[in-house]
């Protein structure tokens, strides 16, 4: 028997639980049909968290494209469709991409060695001045501070996952939440997570609380690292830092639990736990235009 | 006398990386580069030696390019370290063999190390690209004035010093001491000097 799951027509990271919720009864080599059909629209973080899934899978599942042409037509210049036929059994042909699109600032691009996060910084920097200033109208001295905190967010896939993950960055106009232009960049795997990271290297700390929450707040809020060099597990809280003085919201899911360092204009709570068990680490940035000089 | 070793961190990286690569991320990359720097500062074993990084070619830094490079040179030879005892501070002056001071700074790139020296307690001498001085990274208000000192007046003996900035020697010795254990000012000839490229 083949479980559907269906893509809901705005598919975020928010949505994205709606997908996994039937997974936590399933195997894990059930078989299983992801049915985007009836997708409309998609953030960087849904369609890197969809390729997650598949890989995460003991057998490929298969794979609906969405049928609504515009939307198809976008997922393609997005780059998804490319990844996803690595990842997924299309029951149909997957749209081919025939030219790229300005709100795509990064391609969905795998991730899975130092050498891929070269590549994926030398592609965004030549643009990274646009997407800072022209998109979000901060000073072009912050274009290197835009690459330097996708760096540190790849990174965390080849230092910790033991797994290929996946980025994108793409910019929008988030006007239900915020109405402003934003920048979204995601990075998704599903490799270790922190949780199952810090017990590869300490074990299971002597503490009453113990699970993927608290996991999270060591990694981000502590800056705790499974390696034991001193300088180490400061990438994700020297991105919390540089974040917060852009206003920008950092969210990271490992496991069961969703931790947010969340600005004034957004009303996340900062920690969720009890999701449905997902593997690796899932890492979105929100970085919104600045306020009174909207392109 | 200190021996100035120029060290062109975009030139380690071609070197480390085989030119594929021109900016300093990732940890990997961080730590090839020192290797490359690591090598060339081998080469000049014994004396004193004053290594200037220049970082005026390099494109992005990240985090942990800037720890792996910038903060683990610091720490492998002992420079920028807090010294708290005073006996302490007179070994780590006796001791100290290798100066670091890095140039070509973009905005940027004191963004991502800033963080890093404040995690290491380190404190680093650093010329902005726009060629203006500064003291990075963790220094208490006392260090910093002591070092402002210097730099400003060229350097000498501490009661020279002393009478440039109103104050008295003995209240300043100490912090001279430090600010010179901690290898952001060079301690010779009975005075102390900044660190200075010519």
């Amino acid at each position: 028997m083949t479980t559907i799951l269906a893509v809901p027509p705005s598919l975020d990271d928010a949505s994205f639980e709606q997908v996994l919720a039937p997974l936590a009864a399933l195997p894990p080599d059930a078989k299983l049909l992801v049915d985007a059909r009836h997708a409309r629209w998609a953030s960087p973080y849904g369609l890197c968290a969809l390729l997650v899934l598949a890989r995460s899978r003991a057998v490929k599942p298969q794979f609906l494209a969405p049928e609504g042409d515009e939307t198809a037509s976008y997922w393609a210049r997005t780059g998804f469709f490319k990844q996803a036929e690595r990842v997924y059994e299309p029951v149909r042909p997957l749209p081919r991409s025939r030219a790229g699109d300005s709100h795509v600032l990064l391609p969905v691009t795998e991730i899975g060695a130092h050498g891929d996060v070269q590549e994926v910084v030398a592609r965004i920097s030549d643009r990274a001045a646009a997407i800072m200033a022209d998109e979000l109208r901060f000073p072009v001295s912050s274009a290197m501070g835009f690459a330097m905190v996708l760096s540190e967010a790849c990174q965390n896939i080849v230092e910790h996952a033991g797994a290929s993950g996946w980025v994108a960055v793409q910019t929008y106009q988030w006007r239900k939440r915020l109405g402003r232009k934003v920048v979204v960049i995601a990075v998704c795997d599903g490799g270790l997570g922190f949780r199952r990271s810090y017990e590869t290297a300490h074990g299971r700390p002597a503490s009453d609380r113990w699970d993927d929450g608290a996991a999270l707040e060591l990694a981000i809020l502590k800056g705790a690292s499974r390696f034991r060099d001193p300088g180490r597990g400061q990438g994700l809280p020297n991105i919390r830092k540089y974040m917060g003085r852009w206003g920008a919201k950092l969210s990271v899911r490992s496991g069961t639990a969703r931790l947010s360092v969340v600005p004034e204009w957004d009303d996340d709570p900062p920690l969720v736990e009890q999701l449905a068990e997902f593997p690796g680490a899932q890492v979105q940035i929100v970085i919104p235009a600045q306020v009174g000089v909207e392109g | 006398m200190i021996a100035r070793v120029a060290l062109d961190v975009s030139a380690a990286l071609a070197r480390a990386e085989c030119d594929l690569y021109s900016h300093l991320v990732t940890r990997a990359t961080g730590r090839a580069v020192r290797g490359q720097l690591e090598l060339l500062l081998g080469e000049l074993a014994g004396g004193r030696r004053l290594a200037v990084l220049d970082f005026s070619r390099v494109g992005v830094l990240d985090f942990s390019c800037a720890d792996e490079i910038v903060a683990q040179l610091l720490l492998r030879h002992g420079a920028g370290r807090v010294a708290e005892a005073a006996a302490s501070v007179a070994a780590a002056a006796a001791a100290a063999s290798s100066w670091f001071y890095c140039r070509g700074l973009h905005e940027a790139h004191l963004e991502a190390l800033e963080p890093v020296l404040a995690h290491h307690e380190l404190a680093l001498v650093v010329e902005t690209i726009d060629g203006a001085v500064r003291l990075a990274g963790v220094a208490s208000d006392d260090e910093r004035a002591a070092w402002h000192l210097v730099h400003e007046t060229g350097g000498g003996a501490c009661a020279v010093l002393a009478a440039h900035g109103g104050r008295a020697a003995g209240d300043l010795a100490p912090w001279l001491a430090r600010v010179a254990a901690r290898r952001l000012v060079v301690d010779a000839e009975g005075g102390y000097w900044p660190l200075r490229l010519a």
